[in-house]
């Protein structure tokens, strides 16, 4: 039977949706048990809302100064000391736990699955390759435990609800002083989370300059949705790097997707292959955006977007 | 100081992947292969690193074929000192990978380690991380900005809520992510140059790394095609159609 620990992924005392997402794929191995790991300097408030989650069976928390910030060099040796008695240990494919499973894996002396995107049985998981033109089924080996990061937009997020038990686990590790946090300048934002928005407006290198952007901005609120980018938008410094939407950004499923002025390079497209409903706008009736669009718009965005504005208003 | 950097070849990023009809892996044959992207990444900055008088030796390793000479001689071509081809029948995962580099580590004794943040053919995200464990070293990943001051090194990191600054003790293993740098094209008269600078081969076997493949792989399959929709003629029917489907 499996027993899965999942890596908790939080910030300033709040969970982040991406542990929910982790849940609903350890259900899918039809576990015995389901606990979360919650690392800290004050572990309580992410805790309780881990505990919350429909499913989970314990949470279990380490309270660290040095868990202050996420650095993986300071929370891998607890991870991987609090793995001894489970089958599978779970992070989010997000930068948090891209940057920490994989150093766990190593200290354990096992292979991880990188961004575990369906579960097949309890060893065998598909997860995709090449951008995400090919998907790949894995093996894992059946005397070792099981290191993976989830594709968090493969997954719902599992609901809340539940009532786990909270414990605090005391673990007899040295820490190493080797790295040491300076500061997170973070997007400050009022609009939805790009990663768990049910709407998102994108922009491309078409916009031209930060200034113009503020017409995606604009139709984005409109309909409550958060805002991504293209690279080419990142790189020329029209909006910060955490908008990034593609194989080296963000992967993200919302339930719309509006591109605008974006080309649809693979590296972008990979990024956006579980929205529901994508829209593209272009002014290249050939774009290769258009071939995986469910709606398709030729024509000036400088025009367009605007009167889609107008016309969302009425 | 002496730099270490991660110079894998792979498929090019250009190249349309078609998966084998018999699902047994992803069609390599007669395709384009280029150094890795962000492996391009971390040696222009450790080329720059060198230029700055930071560091004296940059050294490209990969774990390839015996067929990838040509590869590292494009590493040297761009500017590395030295090249070391370790000799691998095919490819290797990254826990080997990591394993092998740790190796080399051992042997070449570099202030900083520089790998890509993940390799664009298996996209595991892993190597540098995992080094990073086995070494007991610090790991500083997806770096946007690197600099050196001393025995620290100060790097800027792309992370999902905005850009994080942490310091880390050299040595250390650095990954690099794509705003780190624009790597420079490769000269002419480079390429005639490098072909006398000094080029290692090693079996991999030779340097005694255990072994790290421990995932099975296969089948292989295409992705679930999304169909083609439809073609809209102006915002009116757009919105239309958004409305039917209660989107907006
Ligand atoms: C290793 C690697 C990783 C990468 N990772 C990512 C990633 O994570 N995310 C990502 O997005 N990219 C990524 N890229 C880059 C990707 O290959 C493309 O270069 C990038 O997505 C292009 O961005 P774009 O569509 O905004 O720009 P372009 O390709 O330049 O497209 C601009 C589009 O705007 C249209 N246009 C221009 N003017 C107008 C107008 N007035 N009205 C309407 N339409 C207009 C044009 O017709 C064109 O289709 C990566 C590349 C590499 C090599
Ligand atoms: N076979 C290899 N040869 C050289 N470097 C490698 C190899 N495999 C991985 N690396 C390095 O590790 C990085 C991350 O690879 P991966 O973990 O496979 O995504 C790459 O960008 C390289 O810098």
């Amino acid at each position: 039977m499996s027993k899965v620990l999942i890596v908790a992924e939080h910030l300033d005392g709040r969970l982040n949706a991406s542990t929910a997402r982790c849940v609903t794929a350890a259900t899918a191995l039809a576990p015995q048990a389901i606990d979360i790991l919650v690392l800290s300097d004050a572990p309580d408030a992410v805790a309780a809302q881990a505990a919350a989650l429909a499913g989970v069976a314990t949470v279990r928390t380490v309270a660290r100064p040095e868990n202050a910030h996420a650095l993986a060099a300071v929370l891998a040796p607890q991870v991987a000391a609090a793995a001894a008695g489970y089958s599978h240990l779970f992070g989010p494919s997000t930068t948090f736990g891209k940057d920490l499973m994989p150093r766990v894996a190593a200290l354990l002396g096992v292979a991880q699955v990188s961004d575990l995107m369906e579960v097949v049985d309890a060893r065998t998981f598909k997860r995709p390759i090449y951008a995400g033109n090919a998907i790949v089924t894995v093996t894992a080996p059946a005397d070792a435990v099981v290191v993976a990061t989830v594709r968090t937009a493969s997954f719902a997020a599992a609901g809340t609800g539940g009532s786990a038990g909270v414990e605090p686990l005391a673990l007899d590790v040295a820490l190493p002083g080797h790295t040491r946090f300076v500061g997170l300048a973070a997007g400050k934002s009022d609009r939805p989370d790009l990663q768990t928005a049910s709407r998102v407006v994108s922009g491309g290198r078409a916009l031209g300059s930060a200034d113009a952007f503020s017409i995606i901005y604009s139709l984005a609120d409109r309909i409550g949705a958060g805002v991504g980018a293209s690279r080419a938008a990142v790189d020329a410094g029209y909006v910060p790097n955490d908008m990034q939407v593609g194989q080296t950004g963000k992967i993200i499923a919302p339930e719309l997707y509006i591109a605008i002025g974006i080309s649809g390079a693979i590296q972008h497209l990979t990024g956006i292959k579980d929205a529901g409903t994508i829209v593209a706008i272009n002014k290249d009736a050939e774009a290769p955006i258009f071939e995986i669009a469910d709606y398709g718009l030729v024509g000036d965005l400088f025009k367009l977007v605007p009167e889609l504005e107008a016309a969302l208003a009425g | 100081m002496k730099i270490l950097v991660g110079y894998k070849r792979v498929v090019d990023y250009n190249v349309r992947i078609q998966v084998r009809p018999d699902g047994t892996g992803v069609v390599t044959d007669g395709v384009k292969l280029s150094p890795n992207p962000f492996d391009e990444i971390a040696l222009e900055e450790a080329l720059r690193l060198r230029e700055k008088g930071l560091a004296e030796e940059v050294v490209v390793v990969a774990i390839a074929p015996a067929d990838a000479q040509a590869h590292l001689r494009n590493g040297l071509a761009m500017g590395a000192n030295r090249a070391i081809h370790v000799v691998a029948d095919g490819p290797v995962q990254p826990l080997t990978a990591a394993r092998v580099l740790l190796k080399l580590v051992e042997r070449e004794q570099p202030g900083l380690v520089l790998l890509g943040k993940q390799a664009i053919d298996d996209d595991a995200n892993q190597t540098g991380q995992m080094l990073a464990a086995l070494w007991d070293r610090p790991q500083a990943t997806f770096a946007s900005k690197l600099e050196l001051d001393g025995q620290v090194a100060r790097v800027t990191r792309e992370v999902d809520a905005g850009l994080e600054t942490i310091e880390v003790d050299l040595p250390a293993v650095v990954t690099t992510d794509l705003r780190l740098n624009e790597p420079r094209f490769i000269k002419l008269p480079d390429i005639m140059k490098a072909k006398s600078k000094p080029l290692e081969t090693v079996p991999m076997a030779e340097l005694g790394a255990e072994a790290g493949d421990f995932l099975g792989h296969g089948p292989y399959a295409p992705p679930a095609r999304r169909s083609k929709g439809v073609m809209v003629k102006d915002v009116a029917e757009l919105v239309a159609a958004l409305k039917a489907k209660g989107l907006v």
